[in-house]
């Protein structure tokens, strides 16, 4: 489970988050959605530690983020921010492999090498595994450092925008091996949407952020209601209902 | 599957190892070059060969502490045009000395305890440049262009300040601190070098244990922390070394703003590797060989018809250039 007490932030003086107290079930997908500037990113960073916490605590499976030594978290979250460039020329399974320096801090071993080929294979990567980082497509790029964090074999994996740069079929297999993640392995993942249907077709838990406060947090079908998201989003919003699952509408 | 993966690594694996081995023959070859062309059976024969070897250690100092911190110093900044001198590491060792002439006076600053003047130099040069670069780093992280231009100002500003006072102090002083102003491989600073050869030694294996976590560093900020690296201290760490080995090699032979670029650029192209633990011990072998077989070929061969602190100034530039026109910013 992920804590969040009290948590406030703000960027060059700008509230971003308004003291947020909430939970992230575990063994859950839980995806956080909003719209732009809602600071469901900022939210994702702060448990990730990628931005250090300036008010509020935060607890990941009973580790305080602010006192747990970070080599000590690595074991536990794995985090993947938006910005994905990296400097070194470096080939895809070398990346992958990096997913695993919070294991062996650089002396890998057998296991460890075998952990990456799983992920390459996972994440259907296997063809690209020797081409370099700069020759692959944004998408593809994108799936190898998700690959990465899955490496990385942790409790919780968190990951900001997954779906960006990805086509709708490999959006489609990502969100399947999340929920797959979660089904089979028991793990827990965090994930910011911005399309709001993927939530809705893959998430067990949502929360709606909205300038910086939670809006609504609950299943699906307790979040996802036509007064609720043209709230949300400030327009009028349709809802559906496709395989059991709700379906949101944009052309109301 | 697992055998492709295989296939494909075994020559990628293999080639850094006979990179390496080829850099240290090449470089072995060039010291031998350098210490025994030529040389008269004579009786003064030990007392020539005494006055290269010394040279011969002060050229390769300088050659494997500019190389390892370009290398170590382009991770650090995520950026493969930078050096340290570009950044402003030697004019604020440059500066220190002017301050400290302006400050004691000649008869003052002659009179300082070499070693001791030297140690201390270093030591406030890493704390100034940790706190001033590492601040503008961590900060920077986000806005690289920014972190760049500040950079090459605070250089810009600690060279004017040098400058400055090198035109208000009075000329005997000038001609003090002028000779730790230009860079020069003939006539080399070898008072230093035995405690100078002990400082790199220290710090270029302090670099070279820190390869793991630099290979880290490389994936960028997000990356790191997520894979549970201490990014802050890191940093820190990183570019202490940095300064520590640009103040041995501005003590030695002064400043050289391009040549890093060459041995970086040079180190990341032979070895076509992300890993310092490759990289690292490349840069050093070809840095050292480029500077001994330069110098032997421009004061032994050519007669010191040209410098070799303006060719390899030269050609560095020209390689910035054409990093830049290639738009190879990171």
């Amino acid at each position: 489970m992920i804590e969040i007490r009290a948590v406030s932030h703000r960027i060059a003086g700008t509230p971003i988050l308004h003291d947020i107290t909430t939970r992230l079930p575990e063994g859950r997908l839980t995806a956080l959605i909003g719209p732009n500037g809602a600071g469901k990113s900022t939210l994702l960073r702060l448990i990730g530690r990628l931005e250090p916490l300036q008010a509020g605590r935060i607890r990941v499976a009973g580790h305080d983020i602010a006192t747990t030594p970070t080599d000590r978290l690595a074991q536990v979250m794995a985090v993947l921010g938006q910005q994905t460039l990296i400097a070194s020329r470096l080939r895809l399974a070398e990346l992958v492999a990096f997913g695993r320096w919070p294991h062996h801090k650089g002396r890998p071993t057998a296991a460890d090498r075998a952990h990456v080929a799983e992920a390459i294979r996972t994440f259907a990567l296997d063809p690209l595994a020797d081409r370099f980082m700069d020759e692959l497509s944004g998408g593809q790029a994108q799936r190898a450092h998700i690959a990465m964090a899955f490496a990385q074999d942790t409790e919780w994996l968190l990951l900001d925008e997954p779906l960006n740069n990805l086509d709708m079929s490999h959006a489609r297999a990502l969100m399947a091996r999340l929920r797959a993640l979660v089904d089979r392995q028991g793990r827990s993942v965090a994930v910011v949407l911005h399309e709001v249907n993927y939530a809705a077709a893959w998430a067990d838990h949502i929360i709606a952020l909205k300038d910086g406060s939670i809006l609504a947090e609950g299943a699906p079908d307790a979040v996802l209601t036509e007064e609720l998201l043209s709230r949300l989003y400030d327009a009028p919003i349709a809802m559906g209902r496709h395989q059991g699952r709700p379906l949101v509408l944009h052309h109301a | 599957m697992a055998e492709a993966l295989t296939l494909a690594a075994r020559p990628a694996a293999l080639r850094p190892v006979w990179v390496l081995a080829g850099l240290a023959c090449l470089l072995a070859a060039v010291s031998a070059l350098w210490m025994w062309q030529g040389l008269g059976g004579g009786g003064n024969r030990g007392f020539v060969l005494g006055l290269r070897a010394n040279k011969l250690a002060a050229l390769a100092l300088v050659g494997v502490s500019v190389g390892v911190s370009t290398v170590t110093f382009q991770t650090v900044a995520a950026n493969r045009v930078l050096t340290p001198s570009i950044m402003g590491f030697d004019a604020l060792y440059v500066l220190l000395q002017t301050a400290l002439v302006a400050s004691l006076g000649i008869a003052g600053f002659a009179g300082l305890p070499a070693t001791a003047k030297f140690l201390s130099e270093i030591a406030l040069m890493v704390l100034l440049a940790s706190a001033l670069f590492g601040t503008l780093m961590l900060q920077g992280a986000r806005d690289i262009p920014r972190m760049i231009l500040t950079g090459v100002i605070l250089g810009v500003l600690f060279r004017s300040l040098a400058g400055f006072m090198g035109r208000v102090m009075d000329p005997a002083q000038y001609a003090v601190v002028q000779a730790a102003s230009f860079a020069s491989f003939n006539r080399v600073n070898a008072t230093l070098l035995p405690v100078a050869g002990a400082v790199t030694l220290l710090a270029v294996l302090a670099a070279w244990r820190m390869s793991a976590r630099l290979d880290v560093l490389a994936l960028g900020r997000d990356a790191a922390v997520s894979l549970g690296l201490r990014h802050q201290a890191v940093v820190i760490a990183a570019l202490s070394l940095v300064a520590l080995l640009v103040s041995v090699s501005t003590a030695v032979v002064g400043p050289v703003a391009f040549f890093g670029l060459i041995v970086a650029g040079l180190a990341h192209g032979l070895t076509r590797s992300a890993s310092h633990g490759v990289l690292l011990p490349a840069a050093g072998l070809i840095g050292a060989t480029i500077l001994i077989g330069g110098q032997w070929l421009f004061e032994r061969q050519l007669g010191q018809a040209a410098t070799l602190s303006v060719v390899v100034e030269f050609a560095g530039g020209l390689f910035f250039l054409y990093l830049l026109l290639k738009g190879r910013i990171r």
